[in-house]
């Protein structure tokens, strides 16, 4: 094939350069030079009208205030619980599509999967408000079942704000470990099996290591995503949800201090970077497999 | 465990009793959406008052209104078409672009530069959203200062919220072109190329009849994204907001039952996009 390949690479620097516009265009205009300026946003202070100098206040701000920080750790607290309870539920049905179930029935169960997230998550949420607040669906069903004296109002809650966060995640955790598990041997398990290991045993010893890489791709999308997002917590826990996207969303729009929101979106991306990159080491994978594997 | 092995009636009860729950988990808000969509009554609660098409059709100016007469609805979903077709065409032709470079070509740097691509999916919406509006303010405010031009397209409003969904989606509609540009059979053009055929006439009989069902499908799944985007377009929005921001906004203030409707007719289209995937899945794996 030499002759593919020169026609593809030789004499043909204008064409590569063409090509490599877009990209150029793109990532320069619209992610590496955004970032640049928040950074340098974050890192000044005004000291007059249109006069800054370089200063760490609006990060020494953030551990002034307690209300800053205790949004920031209870956000990135609740995407690990979020993330740790979306693996727990998400992982018997994976193994259900990806070994028990056949065929059409597998087929029929991963799509099923798949429906809901074909909807935007505003609509999703509006289902969880008519189902769980005070005058909803849920509320009025115990009372008549006879289970609650008088409705009680489900919105407004942590435990909401997690059930809500769980339910956006789904998807991006059930697939990774599908074609994870899809790779596992069933002679492995049978091999175990065999030899007097127990479910427990299988599970520990020849699932879990085998499906690591699946596991940490779809927990590293889900925290993310979690931390990232602004529907669910605002409208799920209302006024006082302490999500740290809203505290970005009130500094940037609301009270047009850039410096401080620039600060906070800088302090976001840090955490969820490195989670990234933890889980990242902690499995060895590389960040362009995983992603890539998405 | 598997089928292979002998598994006790228990487990295959609680198996099944579990995949019910959770497919009970899943539907059952989209179930109650929709049916409070039908509900005569001014508030998506029970109890059920009698079936209606009213929250879809009425126009009576003093009560009320269906979605297909909301001029503030009907104007946020045509924002959103438009938004979502600009994101789409940039995303397919710049992922194209892409998809191209990184397949066919050799540069020093590819390897970082194919990484800085993923880069964006790892970014948070919201923050996407601010940068993208800080810089594209500096931008204003120096052409401002320096050459007293006002720009408009540079202040929050819809070019920006179609640049900040493009910045992320781009990188999709990259992953999916080069995963099926990568599997072409490279001699099927030269075979092109050795009988005349000039490299505009290669690249049009060829390689995008090839690339077509990748294509569609990429389209498609921008347009959703787009369609669907909050976090990003909530920093950028300007005065005239796409569907997702204007609900967000009238669940804040109380829904009323036309957000029911919007939303049933979101599930009929979305359907009908997923149909039209699926029927071309069989005619993408025969290429």
């Amino acid at each position: 094939m030499p002759d593919a390949a020169v026609a593809a690479t030789g004499g043909s620097g204008w064409r590569k350069a063409l090509l490599m516009a877009p990209a150029l265009a793109w990532l320069g205009l619209l992610i590496v030079l955004p970032h640049a300026e928040l950074a340098v946003l974050s890192f000044r202070e005004q000291v007059g009208p249109r006069h800054y100098v370089p200063s760490l206040s609006h990060y020494r701000e953030f551990f002034h205030e307690p209300e800053y920080w205790h949004t920031f750790v209870r956000t990135a607290w609740m995407s690990i619980v979020a993330t740790s309870a979306t693996l727990l539920l998400a992982f018997p049905i994976a193994w259900v599509i990806a070994k028990i179930a056949r065929g059409r029935a597998a087929a029929w169960l991963f799509l099923a999967c798949m429906i809901p997230f074909w909807i935007s998550e505003t609509v999703r949420t509006l289902g969880w408000m008519i189902l769980l607040r005070e005058t909803g669906v849920l509320p009025t069903l115990l009372v008549k079942l006879g289970i609650l004296a008088h409705p009680v109002e489900f919105l407004y809650h942590d435990t909401t704000i997690l059930v809500g966060l769980i339910y956006t995640s789904m998807l991006f955790m059930i697939v990774p470990l599908v074609s994870s598990l899809e790779s596992l041997d069933n002679a492995l398990i049978e091999a175990a099996y065999d030899l007097g290991a127990n479910g427990f045993t299988v599970l520990r010893k020849i699932v879990i290591p085998h499906a690591a890489p699946g596991i940490t791709a779809g927990c590293i999308i889900v925290f993310m995503l979690t931390l990232g997002n602004y529907i669910t917590p605002t409208l799920l826990g209302g006024k006082d949800s302490g999500w740290f996207t809203e505290q970005i969303y009130t500094e940037f729009i609301t009270r047009f201090d850039w410096g401080q929101g620039a600060a906070f979106g800088f302090l976001l991306l840090v955490l969820s970077t490195t989670i990234v990159i933890a889980g990242l080491k902690l499995t060895g994978q590389r960040f362009g497999d995983v992603m890539g594997r998405q | 465990m598997i089928p292979s092995l002998p598994r006790p009636a228990w487990l295959r009860a609680a198996t099944a009793l579990y995949v019910a729950a959770f497919l009970g988990f899943l539907f059952l808000p989209l179930i109650v959406v929709s049916v409070f969509a039908f509900n005569n009554a001014p508030y998506p609660a029970p109890p059920w008052h009698g079936f209606t098409l009213d929250w879809f059709f009425a126009n009576d100016p003093t009560g009320r209104l269906g979605m297909f007469h909301d001029d503030e609805l009907m104007h946020s979903i045509w924002t959103s078409c438009k938004v979502g077709v600009w994101v789409t065409l940039l995303s397919v032709l710049v992922g194209l672009a892409n998809a191209l470079l990184l397949e066919r070509h050799e540069f020093r740097g590819k390897q970082a530069l194919s990484i800085l691509m993923l880069v964006p999916l790892v970014i948070p919406g919201v923050i996407l959203g601010i940068s993208i509006l800080a810089f594209a303010s500096q931008i204003a405010q120096f052409l401002d200062d320096h050459f007293d031009w006002y720009v408009r397209f540079l202040r929050p409003g819809l070019p920006l919220v179609v640049l900040g969904q493009f910045s992320y989606i781009a990188t999709i509609a990259t992953l999916t072109l080069r995963a099926r540009l990568s599997r072409f059979d490279r001699t099927l053009e030269d075979a092109a190329l050795n009988l005349g055929a000039s490299r505009a006439a290669t690249f049009r009989t060829i390689l995008l009849p090839y690339l077509r069902p990748a294509l569609i499908g990429t389209a498609m799944m921008s347009f959703l994204l787009s369609f669907a985007d909050f976090n990003t377009t909530l920093m950028l929005v300007g005065g005239s907001p796409p569907l997702t921001v204007l609900m967000y906004g009238r669940m804040h203030e109380g829904a009323t039952p036309v957000l029911n409707a919007v939303s049933v007719f979101l599930m009929a289209a979305s359907a009908v996009l997923a149909i039209g995937l699926m029927r071309r899945g069989p005619r993408r794996a025969s290429g």
